[in-house]
């Protein structure tokens, strides 16, 4: 069995008085990709955010090969470059073009050269095909476009583990295409990530593991064809039947 | 229009012009340095501070500058501090703008969505590097139109310097007018020099604007 590079434990998150993470425990193996599903509210994207420390945790514990993630951490910023973030609204510095969107982290936090962070983030442009959009500025670009650069920003950090945050939601159907196969890409690669979508056909093809998260606990976990086809809780059989659609036949 | 008359007088105005821009660039350098501070305390939400700012803009703003000019100059002496009418013209400015200043950033700053800081912190940007390369230049550039706006009406608000005795533009040609009585030339001047003073400032902040926009916005 390969190295858990992501291990949480009984992680509790709470807003005021709501929690909406209760007793969550995942490990998370090199090379291994997640699937995280669940209705809307059910804390799938409040994970995410809690492996980044964006969110402060209640209880529990999230260990990034075995170095505790926390907004106490006083290595906060080195863990988080370990963890590549993909937000739902691309979230590109609109002020800076591609290419500086992608070396600034790059050469101002791991200090490399704006050359050697140049070719790094020019040849990893042309793998997702934009290399031609290195010099155009954010608002230049279409969603899918956008996203595919923010995957690209991420990845030049060398993370240990990749988070997606839904990030197929904001875009027009044609686009979500595009940006799903740059994510399978990585997948073949062997990259380890946490991916939380709704596109089940996408999740099914890419996961490793698909993890069923209703109000705030795993509800089930399960390799991708026995959870869509299968469904061992009443839950995620309902969930699921969401996404198929029957014509209703009325008899006159 | 007699143009001896303004030929004559026309080394008078530019002094003046000299000392309304000397005055007026020192007042808005120190309001600029005013609203950088109040907006850290706005923005770091420092306890106490916070507050003394709160009723400091407030202050600033609903008060005209000829009444804080009238504060420091005649006030001020009172309790022990003398200056000299030119400082009190850079205070007054610094006075009256810092608040607009800080409003200013402040409108800035605000506009920066916070999932921006957050996508820069996912990336392992400190804090500070986080303001410095992502939030500065976006606030930068947001806030610009009414940064420039700021710096023109206080050049503009310089005109009540005479007030307090300042050789100013305002004060030069209200003192030609009562000696000469040639109000349409003094007046002609006045008009012509303050626009010599504000338009290429204006100028400049259109193009400054546009540059800063060049990027343009919306991510």
């Amino acid at each position: 069995m390969s190295d858990v590079v992501l291990k949480i434990e009984h992680l509790v998150k709470r807003f005021d008085d709501q929690t909406v993470l209760k007793d969550i425990s995942l490990t998370v193996r090199e090379g291994e990709v997640i699937v995280v599903v669940g209705p809307s509210g059910c804390g799938k994207s409040t994970l995410l955010r809690c492996i980044n420390a964006l969110e402060e945790i209640q209880g529990g514990k999230i260990l990034l090969n075995g170095s505790s993630v926390s907004r106490e951490s006083r290595n906060l910023s080195e863990i988080r470059q370990k963890i590549g973030m993909v937000f739902q609204s691309y979230e590109l510095f609109p002020h800076l073009n591609v290419l500086d969107n992608i070396i600034l982290a790059p050469t101002k936090v791991q200090k490399r050269s704006r050359e050697e962070a140049k070719v790094e983030a020019l040849a990893l442009l042309s793998r997702v095909g934009l290399l031609e959009k290195a010099n155009s500025f954010p608002r230049q670009l279409s969603g899918g476009q956008k996203q595919r650069v923010a995957i690209v920003r991420a990845l030049c950090m060398h993370p240990e583990i990749m988070l997606f945050d839904e990030v197929t939601a904001a875009l027009d159907p044609e686009m979500v295409r595009e940006v799903l196969d740059v994510i399978l890409g990585l997948a073949g690669q062997g990259k380890t990530m946490i991916i939380v979508t709704h596109e089940m056909q996408f999740a099914r093809a890419v996961a490793d593991r698909v993890i069923f998260l209703d109000e705030g606990v795993i509800k089930e976990e399960g390799e991708p064809d026995q959870f869509f086809d299968h469904p061992k809780t009443e839950r995620a059989k309902e969930f699921l039947r969401t996404f198929t659609f029957e014509r209703k036949h009325t008899h006159s | 229009m007699n143009w001896d008359f303004i030929m004559k007088y026309l080394p008078l105005y530019q002094r003046a012009a000299i000392l309304t821009v000397k005055i007026g660039i020192a007042g808005i350098f120190f309001a600029i340095l005013i609203g950088l501070l109040c907006m850290a305390v706005q923005n770091l939400k420092i306890p106490v501070l916070r507050q003394v700012v709160r009723v400091y803009i407030e202050i600033s703003r609903n008060t005209p500058l000829l009444i804080q000019l009238f504060f420091i100059y005649y006030g001020l002496p009172k309790i022990g501090i003398r200056t000299n009418a030119t400082v009190c013209g850079i205070a007054g400015i610094a006075f009256l703008g810092g608040s607009y200043m800080t409003e200013a950033f402040r409108s800035g700053m605000e506009a920066v969505e916070a999932v921006q800081l957050e996508s820069a912190y996912s990336l392992g940007l400190t804090r500070w590097q986080t303001l410095q390369y992502v939030v500065f230049p976006q606030a930068l550039s947001i806030c610009m139109p009414a940064f420039m706006a700021n710096v023109i009406f206080l050049l503009k608000e310089t005109s009540v310097f005479s007030a307090i005795s300042l050789m100013d533009l305002m004060f030069t040609a209200k003192d030609l007018i009562g000696l000469y009585y040639q109000t349409t030339e003094s007046l002609f001047l006045l008009v012509v020099f303050y626009l010599l003073i504000l338009l290429p400032v204006s100028l400049a902040g259109s193009l400054l604007e546009r540059r800063l926009r060049y990027a343009g916005f919306g991510t």
